[in-house]
């Protein structure tokens, strides 16, 4: 019976470009319900692209992207996407409150306006992440870490099973981050499926349960422990040594041999 | 605190609008000499005397309006700069669509100007995709290429057709001059289009506007909104061309909505108060420039506009320059009665308590001021309550000065007590906690002791278990202490 299930997400060969330049070849990836998948690669590997590639906001050259049996526009209610925090306009007058009400909106549909049962929810995503009490602050004074919580808060309310989170770590405070990671794993623990791109090689591997590596091309896939190798990684890192060195380096001060991690 | 702001608010708008009536009136009486007298004129304008007004004034708080909403979207998505644009694109596409009806067909001008002003934003595009072109420098080409072309042809056409084109140099400048009431069917249009869309798109526009790539992510068409917002973005300038003129329109887009911006951080409530802005700024410029003849419209309505975003910049409570400066000084009275009050203890310290008034020439020395600044600090005291002074004659008929003995009030007590713990426990906490050298913590706990708030200071005492003695041994004055009003010497002497 769970086997006749459709699978949160299914990447068959994408293709993606920009401006005729391709930024992502045949990517094929399946995740399954429950995980926990970090997206991690070097700078320009395409890893945000790939995020909007699943969400429609790029579209794909070729290849297809099924989320849940069903194309991602006919799934929209069922997948909840966090930007990166840089892509706004954090001068515009919206409050905290606002921003996580926008979450609603797929629920409410066009033309409606936003019910009162979907105010009170609302409220309750922001105290889930302890900002409650910054609801009506225009959002562009919170911090950089109570900003992400407020689009962490906004993921909450599209109540959705499937998550796709660009960067949410970037530029957050030890606390905030600390937060973040609690609630990716309470979320994953309700069943619920995420895929979040990383930049930290430090952190990625007791944060994530899954990790895909990028670089243009899918290099791997798979279970933090088969994946997080160091062959694989300087596949991923091409060459760019230093950052596995800096790796090491952060091993050792942990008084661990770098083998035993990489 | 800020229903006190408010009432001055209300007093200087009060006060400038008196001052600024005669200004206008002096003015007015300048120009009309032939003309009939100014009171009359005015008494006719807001009395909306005859159907010429009626269609002036309307037209006016129209495009007021209609700016003023569309505006509070220009410039929150931070296209001031595109609007600005785009009003002076339309001008070559007026001026075609004249020469092509051969009158003042609106419909043609309009099919015109949203033509041209739609090849103008075509052609920035252009310049963006295929050269290294910055988006403000492609603007300000079109913008000024545009407007020269439109000018060209204008002028052109009034000069091949004699008398026949009279009034197109309203669409530069703007006038009032001819307005029917014909003319004001367009921006009736407008106004329900932009209100039948914002309150049906409300939410769509806003989460477009804010996070597009969110927006896309929900399945918003966010371009396909975008360029709803701009069409009607070009009607509502072409609609206002008449009254205000090209160069001036994209003032009125800018001017109230930014106003509005200094008062509100909510969309909703931005998009009411820059259109009760625009509306406002239309009717008073309106006004103006009917009173003198000689003053164009558009001119007039943007120096309005520009007149009440001053207003607001300098007045409003919340962030106005001129209550944050009353603010700001009032924190600075306090803070220096505050220090005053905790010299005053100091002196009564050094006494170990023994009497309960002190000699003003003791707290100079304290203070390490002259003998009349100190004589008006205490004034100060006196006057808000804190302290009470006598004159004790220190002998009688001798040549002696008096010498002003200085006793602080109940609530002088208590605020001198509070300042001492608030300042004491801060080193201490510092010194404790966050192991600062003893001699490191006074210029910090000089400023924390006025901000420092009762929660804090229970906190404090608390993570400090009740401290008595401060890192250089003198006593942190408890609430008890506060709340009886005196310290008892024995107290004081403990070690």
């Amino acid at each position: 019976m769970k086997a006749t299930l459709p699978k949160p997400l299914e990447i068959h060969d994408l293709t993606v470009a920009y401006q005729k330049k391709p930024v992502l070849y045949g990517i094929d990836m399946e995740v399954e319900a429950g995980s926990l998948v970090g997206i991690i690669g070097p700078n320009g590997a395409g890893k945000s692209t790939l995020i909007k590639a699943v969400m429609g906001i790029i579209k794909p050259v070729d290849g297809y992207v099924k989320i849940f049996g069903e194309t991602t526009r006919k799934a929209i209610t069922r997948v909840g996407y966090v930007p990166q925090r840089a892509s706004v306009d954090w001068d515009f007058p919206v409050s905290a409150m606002d921003v996580v009400l926008m979450g609603r909106f797929s629920h409410a549909g066009w033309f409606r306006r936003i019910s009162k049962r979907d105010r009170i929810f609302a409220a309750e995503c922001l105290e889930q992440m302890n900002m409650l009490p910054y609801a009506n602050r225009q959002i562009g004074n919170l911090s950089g870490g109570q900003q992400q919580r407020v689009f962490l808060a906004r993921a909450l309310a599209q109540q959705s099973d499937l998550y796709l989170m660009d960067e949410p770590f970037e530029g957050v405070d030890a606390i905030t981050e600390k937060a973040i990671v609690d609630l990716l794993k309470s979320l994953r623990n309700q069943g619920k499926t995420l895929l979040v791109v990383h930049h930290d090689l430090s952190t990625a591997k007791e944060y994530f349960d899954q990790l895909a590596l990028l670089n243009l091309r899918l290099v791997a896939f798979g279970e933090t422990q088969d994946v997080f190798t160091h062959e694989l990684l300087q596949r991923t890192y091409g060459g760019k040594l230093t950052v596995l060195s800096e790796i090491g380096s952060r091993q050792v001060e942990q008084k661990q041999p770098p083998s035993a991690v990489l | 605190m800020f229903l006190l702001i408010w009432k001055r608010l209300r007093c200087a708008l009060l006060l400038l609008a008196l001052f600024w009536m005669p200004c206008v009136l002096s003015a007015a009486q300048i120009s009309s000499n032939l003309e009939q007298d100014w009171i009359n004129k005015a008494f006719r304008f807001w009395t909306f005397a005859d159907s010429s007004i009626q269609v002036i004034a309307l037209g006016a708080i129209l495009i007021g309006i209609n700016c003023g909403l569309m505006g509070g979207y220009v410039v929150s998505r931070r296209l001031s700069m595109f609007g600005d644009t785009l009003s002076h694109a339309v001008l070559p596409g007026i001026a075609v669509g004249f020469m092509i009806s051969q009158s003042r067909d609106e419909v043609a001008l309009m099919i015109g100007a949203t033509f041209s002003g739609f090849v103008g934003v075509g052609i920035i595009s252009l310049l963006k995709r295929y050269t290294k072109m910055k988006e403000d420098s492609a603007m300000g080409l079109v913008l000024s290429g545009f407007y020269a072309l439109g000018i060209c042809l204008i002028t052109y056409l009034q000069k091949s057709s004699g008398g026949g084109m009279a009034g197109l140099e309203s669409y530069l400048f703007g006038s009032l001059v001819g307005l029917s009431s014909d003319d004001l069917i367009p921006l009736c249009l407008c106004l329900a289009m932009i209100i039948l869309c914002f309150v049906l798109l409300n939410k769509e526009l806003l989460l477009s506007g804010f996070d597009p790539s969110f927006a896309r992510s929900v399945g918003l068409p966010v371009d396909l909104l975008h360029f709803c917002l701009w069409i009607l973005l070009a009607f509502c300038i072409v609609s206002s061309l008449q009254i205000i003129g090209v160069v001036l329109v994209s003032a009125l887009l800018i001017i109230p909505a930014a106003t509005a911006g200094l008062l509100t951080h909510k969309m909703s409530r931005l998009l009411l108060f820059s259109g009760i802005l625009g509306a406002l700024t239309g009717i008073i410029g309106c006004f103006l420039s009917f009173l003198v003849e000689r003053l164009p419209a558009g001119p007039v309505i943007v120096l309005c506009s520009a007149f009440l975003f001053l207003t607001v910049l300098f007045f409003n409570p919340v962030r106005g320059i001129l209550p944050s400066w009353i603010r700001t000084r009032k924190r600075g009275q306090r803070i220096r009665c505050e220090n005053t009050l905790k010299a005053c203890y100091q002196v009564l310290e050094e006494s170990s308590f023994s009497s309960q008034s002190f000699s003003q020439t003791s707290l100079a020395r304290r203070r390490r001021k002259s003998d009349a600044e100190i004589e008006r600090e205490i004034d100060v005291l006196i006057r808000e309550g804190y302290a009470t002074r006598q004159i004790i004659l220190l002998e009688q008929k001798s040549e002696l000065p008096s010498e002003n003995m200085i006793s602080l009030t109940p609530s002088g007590w208590e605020i001198a007590t509070r300042m001492i713990r608030n300042h004491r426990l801060w080193e201490l906490y510092l010194t404790k906690e966050a192991s600062y050298a003893p001699d490191h913590v006074h210029d910090d706990a000089e400023k924390i002791e006025h901000i420092i708030g009762e929660k804090t200071v229970r906190e404090l005492e608390r993570i400090l278990d009740n401290p008595r003695r401060d890192p250089h041994g003198k006593l942190i004055p408890s609430q008890n202490d506060i709340d009886r009003g005196w310290l008892s010497p024995p107290l004081v002497t403990e070690k």
